[in-house]
């Protein structure tokens, strides 16, 4: 390249590392954290003065309670109760994780080293179908779990009756089919930049593709798996819609989320438990990212830097 | 790159974990199942007549949840262990866009609680509602009056029966603070306005206001407005006005909404300690009432609901630190005008299951469970009184069931969605704010959908 836009790259950098740039970035992450710590602070309150005076006062009067977080954790029935819809949130989202993560790897590896026809035409397909709105999908696909499906009177798919653990089912499928686009796509550009001559001399030394795929391509993308995972886990985590849609709101299979959009009462009342119930959901997350945040980082450059 | 063993241990742990997760759900998911009760003994004798029908699971969905959905939980829990028939109850806060989606997905539940009888008629009018069974039409019949059943009638046929109800005629006031400095409640409107001025005289700002309810906000004033149109004009004009067969604008409508300006508009009355009339579009409807404890407010018109917004040791009783009187007519008049609420229970499926529940919740022992466990009243006519422990509770069922009472289901509830919830709130909020009160009522009648 000509080493005018070089210069100009330099200059942004320049501009990016001085000391005005940096206060300007704290004075942001400030302002951005700002909120959270007030709800935390919050959290710690007792009710009535939650109710009554914002957060900020807790410096001249630091009153402070864990009775929200043991009221959304263990109360008696109908308050809290969180404990149980925690693990319905990772038996939700650690299945459609990892069906996502090993479908993705598979399909990824299909598209990109074998040979047959039309492979071009299922990627560009696969692309495309990250542009379609999941809420497009939601009502069709809702319909076909609990009618089933007949095509001029014969029975293609029958409604499923789940019960037990089995109810889990459709939300597991449904995050699955809207986590695969994404997740096929991005597997696909790391599995692509491996050097072909690895793959070739594997092949040459007998390898099969069972055998390239794990000895080889698995190692060798496993920074990418774990940012995929990573990114699927929070976002499975965090999802409402989905689970309200395909999972309901009952205690055996709703998710955390759902259980926090009720928790305020009908008339939205007992606020002050979102506070609480809003850490208790954060926990997990954060500790996912944080443990594995360097590989959410490498994951993410690996994407960026050609090979 | 994660060392060998570290890899080792994460991929174990992420094939075994869900199997683990899905192993620990099945236990967990089979234990549970209520233990029922002897369908021969004494506590069952009034499910007999159920108990033929033969068990399964009936699935009930409902805006209600939390602490209510728990009591409304436990007032049929005999039921379900006297008949085996299992209910398994879902309550979302996102009831009403959920509902369309479930009927949709053909994923409906057997029952479901409609908060709104517009609603429930988009699912009358599309042909998955059904109508009432034969014995649940009788039971309805004995137990609501026509004012109230006339709310889910569609073609002559009955969809749904009644189930809870609300007052949203109640002006809450402290019997307290009346006593103190000798104010009578106010039996007609211009007592009320007398009131004010007096109260006003006297120093304290009379009344407390406040529309704020995020997306919502505005809502409040349209109770204001239709409690004067149906205490100044009549249920005949009100049934009109909500089914849209005068315009919205008529200058009946312009008159009763200038009348409320007398109290919400006028700087003299409004807002207790949260400033002047500008405050009243800011304050939140659900901390509005609070200084009438500290004497620094007098009145503040909110529904029956508003007794669950007192800090909990409150006393809410006719002599106590709060309680609420009915809004008065305007003018002379025999008939108490009363506006309320409530939910209406239809079902979507006529499996005698379903049916045995929907007669169920339709009978008095169901009310009277209910009204035990508190904080709840209905309209149903053999409620038994002594259930109810709240006095505001007992007041509004009394109300209720009153002969003198012409009850009206709140209009902005039954009008359609696009002005009922959606640009009415808006005109108010204008309006409050000091938009022309022609102005704000022709805006609303040019939004009224034509196709209707």
């Amino acid at each position: 390249m000509t080493p005018a836009p070089m210069s100009s790259v330099a200059r942004v950098r320049r501009a990016l590392t001085s000391r005005a740039a940096s206060a300007a970035a704290i004075v942001i992450a400030i302002a951005w954290t700002v909120p959270t710590a007030g709800l935390l602070v919050s959290s710690v309150r007792p009710e009535e003065r939650i109710m009554t005076s914002g957060w900020w006062s807790v410096l001249a009067d630091p009153t402070l309670t864990l009775r929200n977080y043991e009221e959304v954790l263990f109360a008696r029935d109908g308050s809290g109760q969180l404990a149980s819809y925690f693990v319905n949130s990772f038996a939700i989202a650690v299945p459609s994780m990892v069906f996502v993560v090993v479908l993705s790897a598979l399909t990824a590896y299909a598209l990109v080293w074998l040979r047959f026809p039309g492979r071009d035409w299922l990627f560009v397909g696969v692309f495309a179908l990250q542009i379609v709105p999941l809420q497009m999908a939601l009502v069709p696909l809702l319909r076909l779990l609990s009618e089933g499906a007949t095509i001029g009177g014969v029975e293609v798919l029958p409604a499923w009756e789940l019960r037990g653990a089995f109810q889990f089912t459709p939300v597991w499928l449904a995050h699955t089919i809207f986590g695969l686009p994404l997740g096929i796509f991005l597997m696909h550009n790391f599995v692509a930049q491996l050097p072909r001559s690895l793959i070739e001399a594997a092949r040459a030394d007998g390898a099969g593709h069972g055998m390239i795929f794990r000895g080889i391509v698995l190692p060798l993308i496993a920074p990418a798996l774990v940012s995929l995972a990573l990114l699927e886990f929070l976002w499975v985590w965090n999802d409402l819609l989905v689970a309200l849609i395909f999972a309901g709101g009952s205690v055996e299979v709703a998710p955390l989320t759902v259980r926090l959009a009720e928790m305020a009462g009908t008339r939205g009342g007992e606020w002050q438990r979102l506070t609480a119930g809003a850490f208790v959901s954060m926990v997990v997350p954060l500790l996912v990212f944080l443990s594995l945040q360097r590989y959410f980082a490498r994951g993410l450059l690996a994407g960026s830097v050609k090979g | 790159m994660p060392t060998l063993p570290t890899r080792r241990c994460a991929t174990a742990a992420a094939t075994w974990l869900p199997l683990i997760l899905i192993a620990s759900g099945c236990a967990y998911l089979s234990g549970g199942g209520t233990g029922g009760a002897d369908p021969e003994s004494a506590e069952c004798a009034p499910f007999r007549q159920w108990q033929e029908t033969s068990g399964g699971t009936v699935t009930i969905y409902a805006s209600i949840r939390d602490e209510e959905g728990q009591r409304m939980q436990r007032a049929w829990q005999r039921f379900t262990e006297c008949t085996g028939i299992d209910i398994t109850y879902e309550g979302s806060g996102e009831f009403e866009a959920q509902v369309q989606v479930k009927v949709d997905g053909g994923n409906a539940p057997d029952i479901a609680f409609f908060p709104q009888p517009g609603l429930l008629h988009r699912f009358v009018d599309s042909g998955d509602a059904l109508p009432l069974p034969d014995p649940v039409r009788e039971r309805a019949q004995r137990g609501w009056e026509e004012d109230w059943l006339s709310y889910a009638t569609s073609g002559g046929q009955l969809y749904a029966t009644p189930l809870g109800a609300n007052v949203k005629s109640f002006v809450w006031y402290s019997p307290e603070f009346f006593a103190d400095h000798g104010y009578e409640v106010p039996r007609t409107w211009e007592e009320m306005i007398g009131l004010s001025g007096e109260i006003a005289g006297d120093g304290v700002t009379p009344w407390c206001a406040g529309i704020e309810s995020g997306e919502a906000t505005g809502w409040p004033v349209t109770d204001w407005l239709e409690n004067v149109m149906l205490s100044q004009h009549g249920p005949e004009v009100y049934d009109q006005w909500v089914d849209h067969d005068i315009p919205f604008d008529d200058p009946r409508v312009v008159e009763a909404l200038d009348r409320v300006g007398e109290i919400l508009r006028d700087p003299e009355h409004v807002n207790g300690p949260f400033g002047g009339v500008g405050s009243v579009a800011t304050t939140s409807s659900q901390d509005a009432g609070q200084p009438i404890l500290d004497g620094e407010c007098a009145m503040y018109l909110m529904g029956s609901f508003y007794a669950a917004q007192w800090p909990e040791d409150t006393e809410i009783a006719e002599d106590g630190e709060v309680f609420a009187f009915n809004f008065p007519g305007v003018g002379e008049g025999t008939e108490t005008p009363v506006l309320g609420g409530g939910e209406w229970v239809a079902a979507f499926d006529d499996r005698p299951e379903v049916t045995a529940v929907q007669e169920y919740l339709a009978t008095a022992d169901y009310a009277n469970r209910r009204a035990a466990e508190g904080s709840w009243f209905s309209a149903h006519s053999d409620l038994d009184l002594d259930q109810l422990h709240n006095p505001n509770d007992r007041f509004a069922a009394e109300l209720l069931r009153d002969p003198d009472t012409v009850f009206r289901w709140d209009g902005s509830d039954a009008m359609p969605a696009a002005v009922g919830s959606g640009t009415l709130w808006r005109a108010m909020t204008n309006w409050v704010n000091g938009a022309d009160s022609e102005d704000a009522l022709g805006f609303v009648e040019r939004s009224w959908p034509r196709n209707e």
